[in-house]
């Protein structure tokens, strides 16, 4: 008798969440301030209601292979949406890069990042906080980074890893790390960044921060997934992605 | 079963940070608990209560509370950076910090109820033979609480073997300082390698059974023991 009260409200959730008109959408958590800015006004243009998950695309793609029911997937990398497609859990040739990340070494303190980095190379800092390499792109273009600038072996001592680029922000922000690299998205309002010291970092120091969309096998016959999915490529949201900080 | 090397590092890791904890809790929380037990003062549901927090507070709260307080403008940052001893956050000795936090109402609770059930009695009566304080707390109050203390001590230690949040918050996930069992496992998950989860998962799932176990033998026992007295004395 529980149950199925439990799954007859389950079914009605359900329902609701994927009422024609609507969209759930996961987003990669760097992606998160720019994207809530754009739903607004994709909302206001369409009608259509975007309803926003955000977390980290390691997590996604597990939830996805298990049946969440998001129809668009906003990634932090090109290889997570490649993989649903070829797996069959994502439309074939619905792929397109809708950002590409920007890495950016960063303090709290006013006069510790200089333009080059060569902070880096130096002992004014105990601990440097980055994503895990492992689990997420921004931690990896970081390793990338301080191998080409042959600082690894003394700044690979001090590093402290979050589980997310989320994180590492949190770790800098609190100043329990004196610098780390983050996004520049997390970084920039508006054009101007939060109040420390940074470095942008070259994009001729790590691969790539390519960042695609894909739809996803649940969202296959929803307009509203489909509208969205086009007007992340209008110029109206490509200038509010660029004013985060990403390049386009 | 896959135990990679860094999975015995995290294992031994997390033993000693339990058995410190562990150590600390008892220190701490038997005069805690021993105060709670015998107050009649008015802040008793106060400090009682404020014990009891880190039950119902998610590990987040503590994390994240945990993570501005240890920071260089933060309460303890600033003591610690005062004393010498540095920052905290991304250390052994911060998780040890976290994990006493955490773990605190469940080495206090046991030893409240523990001298609640022993009663004033014992100590009166060894007041007025003349022994001291210290004395009679140590040779009469001790032995008597005996259960509340292997009981504290028992789930001090699970309880801390299975912290997650708190060291996912602040400590940085950094090899033989602060990656624990638990952080481990979340690693691999996160990173789609199962047969390493499922190999630590496993280790975790027959450690915290056991320990369970162990418990409710050791609690039929001492009441069975507890009763077999009071038969005894009638």
């Amino acid at each position: 008798m529980k149950l199925r009260l439990f799954l007859a409200l389950a079914g009605a959730f359900y329902g609701m969440t994927t009422h024609a008109g609507e969209v759930v959408v996961a987003v990669a958590a760097n992606f998160s301030a720019p994207m809530q800015k754009i739903a607004k006004a994709f909302e206001q243009d369409t009608g259509h209601k975007p309803q926003l998950v955000i977390g980290a695309t390691g997590k996604f793609y597990a939830q996805i292979k298990n049946g969440a029911p998001f129809a668009v997937l906003l990634a932090a990398d090109h290889e997570t949406p490649e993989r649903l497609e070829k797996e069959g859990w994502a439309v074939a040739g619905t792929r397109f890069t809708y950002a590409i990340g920007r890495l950016v070494l960063w303090s709290k303190q006013p006069n510790l990042v200089d333009d080059k980095g060569d902070v880096l190379r130096s002992s004014r800092f105990e601990k440097l906080a980055i994503a895990d390499p492992k689990l997420a792109p921004y931690g990896a273009a970081a390793m990338e980074v301080m191998q080409r600038m042959g600082v690894q072996a003394q700044a690979g001592s001090k590093l402290v890893l979050g589980d997310s680029i989320g994180q590492a922000y949190q770790f800098v922000s609190t100043e329990n790390a004196q610098l780390g690299f983050v996004a520049l998205s997390q970084i920039s309002i508006d054009g101007r960044l939060t109040p420390g010291s940074a470095w942008v970092v070259p994009q001729s120091l790590h691969t790539p921060l390519k960042q695609d969309a894909v739809l996803l096998h649940a969202g296959k016959d929803n307009a509203a997934a489909q509208a969205l999915l086009k007007y992340l490529q209008s110029e109206a949201a490509k200038t509010v992605i660029r004013s985060y900080g990403y390049a386009l | 079963m896959h135990l990679s090397a860094e999975d015995f590092q995290a294992i031994v890791l997390t033993l000693q940070l339990a058995s410190v904890t562990t150590v600390l809790l008892l220190l701490l929380a038997t005069p805690v608990a021993w105060w709670l037990a015998h107050t009649r003062s008015v802040w008793r549901t106060c400090v009682a209560s404020l014990v009891a927090l880190p039950l119902v507070l998610p590990p987040t709260v503590l994390g994240f509370y945990l993570l501005v307080a240890l920071g260089p403008h933060g309460p303890i940052g600033q003591l610690t950076q005062w004393a010498g001893w540095g920052m905290l956050a991304f250390s052994f000795w911060g998780l040890v910090l976290g994990s006493v936090v955490y773990s605190l109402p469940f080495a206090v609770q046991p030893l409240v109820n523990a001298f609640e059930a022993m009663g004033s009695r014992p100590m009166e009566v060894a007041a007025t033979l003349r022994a001291n304080t210290w004395d009679a707390f140590f040779t009469i109050a001790v032995p008597l609480a005996k259960p509340g203390f292997v009981m504290a001590a028992m789930l001090s230690f699970a309880h801390t073997v299975g912290e997650f949040g708190v060291v996912l918050m602040i400590g940085g996930n950094i090899p033989d300082q602060t990656r624990v069992v638990s952080t481990q496992i979340y690693g691999h998950v996160e990173a789609m390698e199962y047969a390493q989860a499922h190999g630590l998962a496993g280790v975790m799932l027959v450690f915290s059974f056991v320990v369970l176990l162990g418990l409710s033998w050791f609690n039929r026992r001492s009441n069975h023991h507890a009763n077999g007295h009071q038969k005894a004395g009638a």
